[in-house]
């Protein structure tokens, strides 16, 4: 007994009905290949979509906003920046490396079929806990495919996030986030228009890879090792020289003004490409399957429509322009060929040859517009009051609060010295910090503007498994206190929304609560969302994951003379706590987590106090008040001074810390400053201008890391604890790569 | 004729292979003991067309030594196979 | 009197344009030379940029050899004039037999971008004339293939003639006798690995690399002279 073909393929009956409606007649096996890969969740988004409609995409700077291939904000001086972030947590979950450098290599054509050169990546990472062989495995090869593809095809790797955590054993986040910059009048999208245009296909062959990637793969869990060997053939791998190559000769030919549209090929391959250009300028495309260069033998026309090979992207040139673009790109070695032509109408047309044989013919539009949407039931878990209600202040002190904040910290050198985190001279701070800045110089003359482009990235899963709503919400509050501390304003968010399966109705109602939450958070800092993927069916022998909002967002600098101050501070430093001194609720916390204890309610976000908090700490580092600045949150207060203490190597002595709970609360609106004594007045000053609590906490000096009361320890056990953390579990040589 | 190649490319002896050091290392802890002298190298195999089998080798040592091995840190071994 | 100095441009190179930058930061002018063009044209100095020529496949450089641009850069190199690898330029240049040596796989196998700290072992070279012997400076590394490798004969040469011209204070990648940079006997051709491109300016964290690329621009004035 076979299953129907088009459940093989994914596909419920329901949707397949309704492409026989929409056909007006039964679809033939490469039609029904085409809508099973657009329809997919990874490309139609059909359980979010709903969803996502609730953000807010607008404000005066934003050029283009949501479900372009990368959201762009006017930044000033003529340019652009675009900006894009995307998951690839299955494929690396099965592959880590190819995963992984497949990963930087789809987000970086992102950005340049906008008609920007990509400037940098940030990571964020999450992996499942050290002590599990399987996640250092992948950790590792995550690591080196970034690392490899990321260094190779020659964009900085500026930054990102490292968590190691038990909900991701199994199921790895891997979100990779790029920034590019563009002159502003060079912007292009990815449409097709003016019938009689050519649609030539740049870059690698098509081969067999992620031949049913994108159904198979990315939407559906895992269940057991037998089904992962399965799945194996169709990972994909990435070329980094062929990207480069790709990279150059597409600027080359945005420079000459020589394409009218241009896109990527990334999830559903051709068929998303073909269709997508088409039914954005409302044209139909003949496209010529047999013309598509192969790597293989005996490819089926629903294999070369669908497979996902890397490094190849659509340009729309007209007639008069090919001999110019295949002269531009033979000199970048890069293959171009004529696949398809532009038609009236608004149907997609498979051929094999122009005028041979019609494969399939589909309105192009259908493809995407008319994918399916789903309200799927959202149901908050039944024991969500008593969770609430079951805080963890109830836990016991700690017997050895220096042990406790000694396993929490985590040093993630180890993973961004294997990345070129400099090339373009353009990294002013780099990872490690609290928020990456670059200086901002023109995409094309070079010229420095004298300001910067901030970028943070930011996720917190205990915040939001305790608490979707607000802890999405104080993770976008998060973001933006880090960009304060590198003294840049926010102007555009993006965000990668990884959660477990949509069909259990408790992920959905934690979806939902995120959106609202995010939603929320940038109305009230009057952020825009320019762009953002969704990632579901994140889970491990059918438990999910803790829901895991990333946000990044991108800030400017206005005037960029000094380096931020960092963390490290100086012999002498005044130590002061900006914000609330008593904050002391432990729910989501990073300490009551290791102790077990995963509920309670969030210290919610005061969206006034935390302006001020932002606009104060923004208004200080700008003004060069600061010799040390970093925001408390995961870990917190502790985790915060402790970081500060080992990245200068200087200890200190701190006070007015009343217990574990005030060291460990992660409560929001928090920063820590270091000050020179002689500057101690003017920062107090201002903070009372600005109506921001200011309580002096302390002072930088010594070797030794005390907290009064609380603890006394050598400062070098702290910094052994996090330092060697990864390179004791993850090894200081590998044989990967 | 067309001959088929396999070049094997080594670390000349003497020269230091972190990579297969890496691996020895790890062996134990696997539970493979006894395994020694692990030297990771590369292979690659083409064919040639050539009149003879002393011309096909003539040939692919030239490329050995100009191109595929760089005779500071590498040998190759050479293995021809008439059609 | 400046010098124009050019910049090799292979497919897959991709620190050429920070090079022009940084060349324009100690008062030179840069222009990009194209890997497929048999000619370097009118230039006083060459610079091998970072990068991975060629994807680095097969070795870093082993392709990037055979380009027609790389036969006039050894004719420029046999006539006197300054040249520079960087990197991946300086694994050009081993491959190309215009430096000895070879670069191999770091000792610690993993890809490496951090701060090092330099010492000038000679200052008779173009690319560290207007340093002093024993200087220290901060100049980045960024490489995964940066262990310098060599038999001891060859060692022994280069200490004899003094062309070892930098090395690492705390040896990042396992190389011979902490080698972070050597030139060729005639002293006009220098490879390192560290990017002093990358430390021309206090917002990038060092301002180190200047003396080195300034060194360079006033040998390439002089040359031309």
């Amino acid at each position: 007994m076979s299953e129907p073909i088009h459940r093989a393929l994914g596909l419920t009956d329901e949707e397949a009905e309704s492409i026989a409606s929409l056909l007006d007649r039964e679809p033939n096996h490469l039609e029904l290949a085409m809508y099973s890969v657009m329809w997919s969740e990874h490309c139609s988004y059909k359980s979010s979509r709903i969803h996502l409609k609730r953000l807010p995409t607008e404000a005066p700077w934003v050029l283009v906003g949501p479900g372009e291939n990368a959201g762009v904000v006017d930044v000033g001086d003529g340019i652009a920046a675009a900006i894009r972030i995307e998951s690839h947590n299955h494929p690396s979950a099965i592959e880590p490396y190819q995963g992984a450098a497949t990963g930087v290599g789809g987000i970086l054509r992102d950005i340049f079929t906008m008609g920007a050169r990509p400037i940098a990546i940030m990571d964020p990472l999450r992996f499942g806990p050290l002590d599990d062989a399987r996640s250092r495995w992948v950790a590792e090869g995550v690591v080196s495919g970034i690392s490899g593809y990321g260094n190779s095809v020659g964009v900085p790797t500026v930054g990102g996030e490292t968590v190691f955590d038990k909900t991701y054993q199994g199921n790895p986040l891997v979100n990779v986030l790029c920034l590019g910059t563009l002159p502003t009048d060079r912007l292009v999208l990815g449409v097709a228009s003016g019938v009689g245009n050519l649609a030539v296909l740049l870059g690698s062959r098509t081969g067999r890879e992620g031949i049913g990637g994108v159904s198979v793969l990315a939407s559906a869990g895992f269940s057991d090792d037998e089904t992962d060997s399965a799945k194996r053939p169709s990972v994909q791998v990435g070329d980094p020289y062929e990207e480069k190559r790709l990279i150059e000769a597409c600027l080359t030919l945005l420079d000459e003004k020589l394409v009218v549209g241009i896109q990527d090929l990334g999830g559903a391959g051709l068929t998303c490409a073909a269709s997508e250009t088409a039914s954005r300028g409302g044209v139909g495309m003949d496209f010529d399957v047999s013309a598509v260069p192969r790597r293989e033998e005996g490819m089926e026309p629903f294999e070369v429509m669908t497979s996902e090979s890397q490094e190849r992207m659509l340009a729309i040139v007209e007639p008069g322009d090919l001999d110019r673009v295949i002269e531009l790109c033979e000199r970048w070695e890069v293959l171009a060929t004529v696949v398809g032509r532009v038609t009236e109408g608004g149907d997609l047309r498979i051929v094999d040859g122009f005028d041979g044989e019609e494969l399939a013919c589909v309105p192009a539009s259908t493809l995407h517009e008319d994918a399916p949407l789903y309200d799927r039931p959202r149901a908050e878990p039944d024991d969500r009051a008593a969770a609430l209600a079951a805080s963890p202040s109830a836990l016991p002190a700690p017997d050895d609060i220096g042990a406790d904040l000694a396993a929490m910290l985590l040093d993630t050198h180890w993973v961004w010295s294997q990345y070129d985190h400099q090339l373009f001279l353009n990294t002013v701070s780099g990872p490690g910090g609290d928020a990456t800045v670059l200086r901002l110089k023109h995409p094309t003359t070079g010229a420095d503007t004298g300001r910067g482009l901030a970028l943070s990235t930011d996720g917190n899963h205990r915040w939001c498994a305790v608490d979707p709503r607000a802890g999405t919400a104080a993770t976008v509050a998060e973001s933006i206190l880090n960009l304060a501390c590198v003294g840049a304003r926010p102007l555009a968010l993006v965000n990668c929304l990884n959660f477990g399966n949509p069909e259990h109705p408790e992920v959905m109602w934690q979806l939902s609560e995120a959106i609202d939450g995010m939603a929320e958070a940038c109305e009230a800092f009057g952020l825009p969302v320019v762009g953002g993927n969704v990632s579901l069916y994140n889970e491990s022998l059918g438990s999910n994951i803790d829901p895991t909002p990333i946000v990044g967002v991108l800030g400017l600098v206005d005037e960029l003379k000094v380096v931020p101050p960092g963390l490290a501070w100086s012999e002498g430093d005044r130590l002061v706590l900006l914000g609330d001194p008593a904050a002391s609720e432990l729910a989501g916390s990073q300490w009551a987590f290791d102790k077990g204890h995963r509920t309670g309610s969030l210290a919610p976000v005061d969206y006034e106090a935390h302006r001020a908090v932002v606009d104060l700490v923004r208004k200080l580092v700008s003004g060069g008040l600061l010799s040390a600045v970093h925001d408390v949150s995961g870990g917190g207060l502790g985790a915060c001074v402790a970081e500060m203490a080992i990245a200068s190597s200087i200890g200190c002595t701190v006070a007015r810390v009343a217990g574990h709970a005030e060291l460990f609360s992660e409560a929001p609106s928090r920063v820590v400053a270091a000050v020179s004594a002689d500057l101690l007045g003017p920062v107090e000053a201002a903070a009372t201008a600005a109506g921001v609590p200011l309580t002096r906490i302390g002072l930088a000096s010594g070797e030794k890391f005390a907290v009064k009361g609380l603890i006394e320890m050598p400062l070098g056990e702290l910094v052994d604890a996090s330092v060697n953390r990864l390179p004791e579990a993850l090894g200081r040589g590998t044989t990967q790569g | 004729m067309t001959y088929s190649v396999l070049v094997e490319v080594q670390l000349r002896p003497g020269i230091a292979d972190p990579q297969g050091a890496t691996i020895e290392r790890a062996l134990p802890a696997l539970g493979f003991d006894g395994v020694n002298g692990v030297r990771v190298g590369k292979s690659m195999r083409f064919t040639v067309d050539a009149a003879d089998e002393a011309a096909a080798r003539a040939q692919v040592d030239e490329l050995c030594a100009r191109f595929l091995t760089n005779p500071v840190i590498e040998d190759a071994n050479v293995t021809i196979e008439a059609p | 009197m400046t010098a124009t100095v050019g910049v090799v441009q292979f497919p897959g190179t991709n620190c050429e344009h920070d090079v022009v930058e940084a060349v324009g930061a100690v008062g030179g002018s840069a222009t990009l030379l194209w890997h497929g063009d048999g000619s370097i044209g009118d230039v006083d100095a060459v610079v091998v940029p970072g990068g991975f020529a060629h994807g680095d496949y097969l070795r870093p450089g082993a392709i990037a050899r055979f380009s027609p641009i790389m036969a006039a850069v050894a004719d420029f190199a046999e006539r006197g004039g300054p040249v520079v690898g960087i990197c991946n330029g300086f694994q050009v240049l081993t491959e190309a037999g215009l430096l000895p040596g070879a670069l191999q796989k770091n000792a610690g196998l993993k890809f490496i971008c951090d701060e090092s700290q330099l010492r000038v072992a000679s200052n008779d070279s173009v690319l560290t004339g207007g340093t002093e012997v024993g200087d220290l400076l901060s100049v980045p590394i960024n490489h995964f293939e940066g262990n310098f490798t060599c038999d001891a004969e060859t060692e022994q040469r280069l200490v004899d003639n003094d062309q070892i011209v930098l090395t690492y204070v705390n040896n990042p990648n396992g190389s011979v006798a902490d080698i972070a940079g050597i030139c060729n006997e005639g002293r006009n051709v220098v490879g390192l690995m560290p990017h002093p491109e990358r430390a021309v300016s206090a917002l990038l964290g060092s301002e180190d690399g200047l003396v080195l690329l300034g060194s360079m621009i006033d040998a390439a004035a002089g040359a031309r002279v």
